[in-house]
């Protein structure tokens, strides 16, 4: 993320800026690299290595092994149920927030964001409070015959809760600096509403939709908290991909352990990867989501 | 509201706010009902328990010790990634995306076997006799970690954005480089850190997936609020269950406004400066 500013004060200045002595400068990197590798570095060195610690063989029969199996399958369906419609809510919600002025627009806002602040397991438990045989609609629900709770409604409800500004929050900030004139325009010629939003509105923002579509994937797949309290953790039926991981690490199976964290590590690699590169095809997005993260 | 030519508004906003109510707030509602059907006496009592109070000590203290290791890497993270230019500078900006992307439970797994006392790191510290995987420091450590890219990509854009001509000025009324550093660039910084400490902070104070490997998960010594909130449901003691949380909803709140009120003041801050 290099700006211009920056670029220019290094070679504009007749004077050495603060900390850019050859000392300084050394000492300052050389800290920076040694808690870098101790820090982010390790760790991954470290899954990969222990998963591959007892052998190949090893490592894809620890994949292969039907809970892990059914655990990746999980994990996958959940994701395709979850990421499309936070999709449609993200563009809802942007649409919403940066198209039109309305009165309680940025109570709307902080709404949105709000479970970033709020623990997953909070937000696991809430849903035992809705859905549970002692919450709000869990006894009518029961009598109905449909099962949400400890099953695959529950878990892609929690990961739509933990997940739900991810999408929003990359649109928003990239739409607001995009302004209404382009839409105006495309109305005011004719154009239906659901036409100006496909050929004019989504045009212009579906690198932020990937990217928000491929934060909102890594999470979803990797949510620990907030599934692990609404799932029941039942063993090769409700496990998820990282519930899988803490069955097998409490069976003592650390290899089947790491085994299974290399695939959600390799999500999260590529999800980084494919940042990077939407990064450089839209640099106005970079630079629009150049602003606190949430969590 | 102001009329506008584009259309849609209707149904925007309709599925915005259903989508809103039934998976945020349809659950947050129901928990503080069912918090509210405990009675303040007995709300109390869970509360005051001596288990409930240890997990609030142990979870706010290493929570803030995470942070205040996060403001120093953190910081000069985002000074290296800002001020200077080096080979593998875009890997290691990159690299601190790393805790946002990797599942916490895979993070738990990692940093529990790193420190763990036949671990890469946890042998030579077991010889030195300090113990990390399941003790206190553990906790603090697997915090730090899920919660670094907050201070860095706040703190970053600050500094990228520093105008020179501050830095020039107090240059020739002859500052030195550390008198610029603590007079005029640190104050300029100062309410982004301040904003991204604070977020650090509330991330440490949730945190489940990473903690719960590598604490060790004693009563009264290494467990957290979240995770006596998950024993007390398995427990199906729902009443004390829904009490812990709603002091964990209530902590998260508290720290939003204070967050917020932190970013309105960083954000008036940067509308005062060169942008």
């Amino acid at each position: 993320m290099s700006h211009p500013t920056s670029e220019r004060a290094h070679t504009e200045w007749m004077v050495t800026p603060v900390g850019a002595g050859p000392v300084t400068r050394r000492v300052v990197l050389g800290i920076v690299a040694i808690l870098t590798l101790l820090f982010l570095i390790a760790p991954l060195a470290l899954i990969f290595s222990s998963a591959l610690s007892q052998g190949i063989g090893t490592f894809f029969n620890s994949l292969t092994e039907p809970g892990t199996q059914h655990a990746i399958f999980l994990t996958v369906v959940t994701a395709l149920i979850a990421v499309p419609i936070n999709i449609v809510f993200g563009l809802a919600a942007a649409w919403t927030v940066t198209k039109f002025v309305f009165p309680g627009r940025t109570l709307l806002i902080s709404l949105i964001e709000l479970p970033y602040s709020i623990s997953p397991i909070v937000a696991g438990v809430a849903y035992i409070f809705v859905y549970g045989s002692q919450g709000l609609f869990g006894p009518l629900i029961e009598a109905m015959g449909i099962k949400v709770m400890f099953a695959l409604p529950a878990i892609v409800l929690a990961s739509m809760f933990v997940t739900a500004p991810f999408v929003a929050r990359e649109l928003i900030p990239l739409m607001q600096v995009q302004g209404t004139d382009e839409e105006e325009a495309a109305v005011t010629l004719g154009a239906s509403g659901f036409a100006t939003f496909l050929r004019v509105t989504l045009p212009n923002v579906r690198w932020a939709v990937l990217y928000g579509a491929i934060l909102c994937n890594a999470r979803v797949m990797g949510e620990f908290g907030a599934v692990s309290v609404v799932s029941g953790n039942i063993r090769g039926q409700t496990t998820t991909l990282p519930l899988q991981i803490e069955l097998l690490y409490q069976d003592y199976n650390v290899a089947g352990a790491f085994a299974a964290a290399t695939v959600l590590t390799a999500v999260a690699l590529l999800t980084i990867v494919i940042k990077v590169v939407l990064e450089r095809l839209s640099p106005d997005h970079a630079q629009a989501a150049a602003r606190p993260p949430g969590h | 509201m102001r009329r506008s030519v584009i259309p849609g508004f209707g149904l925007s906003l309709g599925i915005t706010l259903f989508y809103l109510g039934a998976i945020v707030l349809l659950p947050l509602c129901a928990l503080i009902l069912k918090a509210s059907d405990v009675g303040l006496a007995q709300l109390w009592d869970i509360l005051s328990s001596p288990r409930t109070l240890s997990a609030i000590r142990v979870t706010v203290t290493m929570a803030l010790a995470a942070t205040a290791f996060n403001a120093i890497y953190g910081l000069l993270l985002a000074w290296v990634l800002a001020r200077y230019q080096f080979p593998g500078k875009r890997i290691l900006d990159a690299l601190v995306d790393v805790p946002f992307a990797l599942p916490t439970a895979v993070a738990g797994l990692a940093l529990t076997a790193l420190f763990s006392k036949k671990g890469w790191f946890g042998a030579p510290l077991d010889a030195l006799g300090i113990q990390v995987a399941y003790a206190p420091l553990g906790i603090a450590i697997a915090m730090a970690f899920t919660s670094i890219p907050f201070v860095v990509r706040t703190v970053q854009p600050v500094i990228e954005d520093l105008g020179s001509d501050v830095e020039e000025a107090g240059r020739s009324l002859g500052a030195n480089d550390l008198q610029i550093l603590w007079r005029v660039i640190f104050p300029a910084i100062f309410p982004a850190f301040l904003a991204g400490c604070s977020l650090s902070f509330a991330r440490s104070l949730g945190e489940f997936g990473a903690v719960i490997f590598i604490a060790g998960n004693q009563p009264m010594k290494t467990e957290i609020v979240a995770l006596l909130t998950y024993i007390r449901l398995e427990e199906y003691n729902y009443q004390a269950a829904a009490a812990i949380a709603v002091v964990m909803l209530a902590m998260a709140f508290a720290m939003l406004i204070v967050t917020n009120a932190v970013q309105a003041w960083n954000l008036r801050y940067l509308g005062r400066g060169d942008a």
